[in-house]
């Protein structure tokens, strides 16, 4: 579903990723960890062309992402290629990035009318049944201002779903959330992979969620794929000694 | 009573004496001065909403547009913020006739005083724009907006709100500019003032009234702002996207 091909990332000197190579199923779950600075939400950021990458390509269902065929050979892609590509991709921010002039409703409408061009009754309906699935169906005509973290990032979640994408990406979703918090974001996360058919790459520190919810785990390190693996055997086995230390230092701070 | 107190009521009741006995025949010159009034709110209303437009075109123009749009746009911004009001006015007024354009004097001076206080609110434009922050945009680029609608309806809507102190003061700048087209012979209120002092030679009342009536427009677009404010801001809290 997703494939990184040789991908490479750098700001100045520092490379942050390096030759990155990552290939995603569809509608697997692939949890990214490491310490910080290792290039992980550049991984999903490049994604979501957000930004740009600058060597290697990036694959979405088989289609370049930032590149598109030309003359038989890749060039970059433009502003309308792009937007055709990554309507797969939907994302989840750190700090929500919810509309504040907007309702929750229409923060969950306005792209669907605007850029899928539903008719507003068919996008509030699926805004509607969205957001009461993840618990937020007394909100709706509210102010985002108005709702606290963890139901703000709900209507986040709800909003990049109603425009239907086949692979979702969660920037560390709680790690904005007061504590009691997480619990109601990472609830719905659950319910919505159960529910829908999505790929989904989340970077978290939340090790517990990521040992529960995801098929396999990469740990990154120094703008590499460190160590991956199923979780069980990157949590309770991890063959690498950064892998070990940098588990032991995370579990132990709880 | 405090002595403070007497000498302020003791000044009070001296003004108000001078008031009554000063605008006794005030028939002779409050008609005139009125005349001016409406003259001036005239040019200031054409010069705010061309002020407005040119400013979004201009600030549009120099952050989304190619390249030429974008030098064009930077040379209106530079030369009408960089040369003076006055000299702007009599260039449109006395040198476009030579050049085969005549306007009149009302078009001459709301075309000259708006797009001078444009181009300074293009740069209002920009930064509010600009202000708005980065996870916004990435937000819209996250629903696969496109970037025109992406600023339409989510940018600018939230770019607006942090404007309307600034123009406010754009406003009330544009109002005290008015006063230069007494120089093209428009009878504004600055005029009506020089034309009743020397026909009537009543200056302390006559510039005072007038001080007062460019403070009270002053004073009503500062409400009218702060209003408009109250409006735009609705349920939001200014600054901290959610």
């Amino acid at each position: 579903m997703v494939r990184f091909s040789g991908v490479t990332k750098r700001y100045g000197d520092l490379t942050v990723l390096d030759n990155l190579d990552l290939d995603v199923a569809p509608q697997e779950k692939v949890a990214i960890i490491g310490p910080s600075g290792s290039g992980k939400t550049t991984v999903l950021r490049m994604l979501m062309t957000l930004e740009r990458i600058d060597d290697g390509v990036i694959y979405v269902d088989g289609r370049p992402l930032t590149h598109m065929e030309s003359n038989g050979g890749l060039v970059r892609a433009n502003e309308k290629y792009l937007r055709s590509v990554r309507g797969d991709i939907g994302m989840v921010f750190q700090h929500f990035n919810l509309f504040p002039h907007m309702t929750v409703l229409r923060n969950c409408t306005e792209a669907p009318i605007n850029v899928l061009g539903l008719p507003k009754a068919q996008a509030e309906e699926r805004a509607v049944e969205l957001l009461e699935l993840v618990g937020l169906g007394d909100k709706l005509g509210e102010y985002p201002q108005r709702l606290s973290g963890g139901q703000k990032q709900r209507v986040a979640i709800a909003r990049a779903l109603a425009m239907r994408p086949k692979v979702m990406l969660f920037d560390e979703v709680t790690s904005a959330l007061d504590p009691e918090l997480v619990g109601e974001v990472l609830n719905a996360i659950r319910m919505l992979g159960k529910q829908f058919q999505l790929t989904m790459l989340m970077v978290t520190h939340q090790m517990g969620f990521a040992k529960e919810f995801a098929d396999r785990v990469c740990f990154f390190y120094e703008g590499k794929i460190h160590e991956e693996g199923p979780p069980e055997q990157i949590f309770n086995a991890p063959e690498r000694e950064r892998t070990q230390q940098f588990l032991s230092a995370v579990l132990e701070a709880g | 009573m405090p002595l403070k107190s007497i000498v302020v009521t003791a000044i009070i009741a001296f003004a108000a004496g001078l008031v009554f006995a000063s605008f006794a025949g005030y028939e002779l010159f409050i008609p005139g001065l009125l005349e001016g009034t409406w003259i001036t709110i005239k040019i200031t209303l054409g010069g705010a909403l061309l002020a407005v437009v040119a400013a979004f075109i201009a600030a549009l123009a120099k952050m989304y547009g190619p390249a030429p749009i974008r030098w064009l746009a930077t040379c209106y911004i530079e030369v009408f913020r960089g040369t003076s009001a006055l000299v702007q006015l009599f260039w449109l007024f006395f040198v476009l006739p030579q050049l085969g354009v005549t306007l009149s004097p009302m078009m001459s001076a709301i075309l000259a005083l708006g797009l001078n206080i444009g181009a300074y609110g293009a740069e209002v434009v920009r930064g509010g724009i600009n202000g708005v922050s980065r996870d916004q945009w990435e937000a819209t680029i996250a629903l696969n907006m496109s970037r025109p609608l992406a600023l339409r309806r989510i940018i600018l809507p939230q770019a607006f709100i942090a404007m309307i102190p600034p123009w406010g003061n754009l406003f009330i700048e544009l109002l005290k500019s008015t006063s230069l087209v007494s120089l093209i012979t428009i009878s504004d209120l600055t005029f009506r003032a020089q034309q009743m002092n020397q026909a009537t030679f009543r200056t302390l009342e006559i510039f005072t009234l007038v001080l007062l009536i460019y403070l009270g427009i002053s004073l009503l677009i500062t409400f009218g702002m702060r209003a408009l404010e109250r409006i735009a801001t609705g349920g939001i809290v200014r600054g901290r996207a959610s």
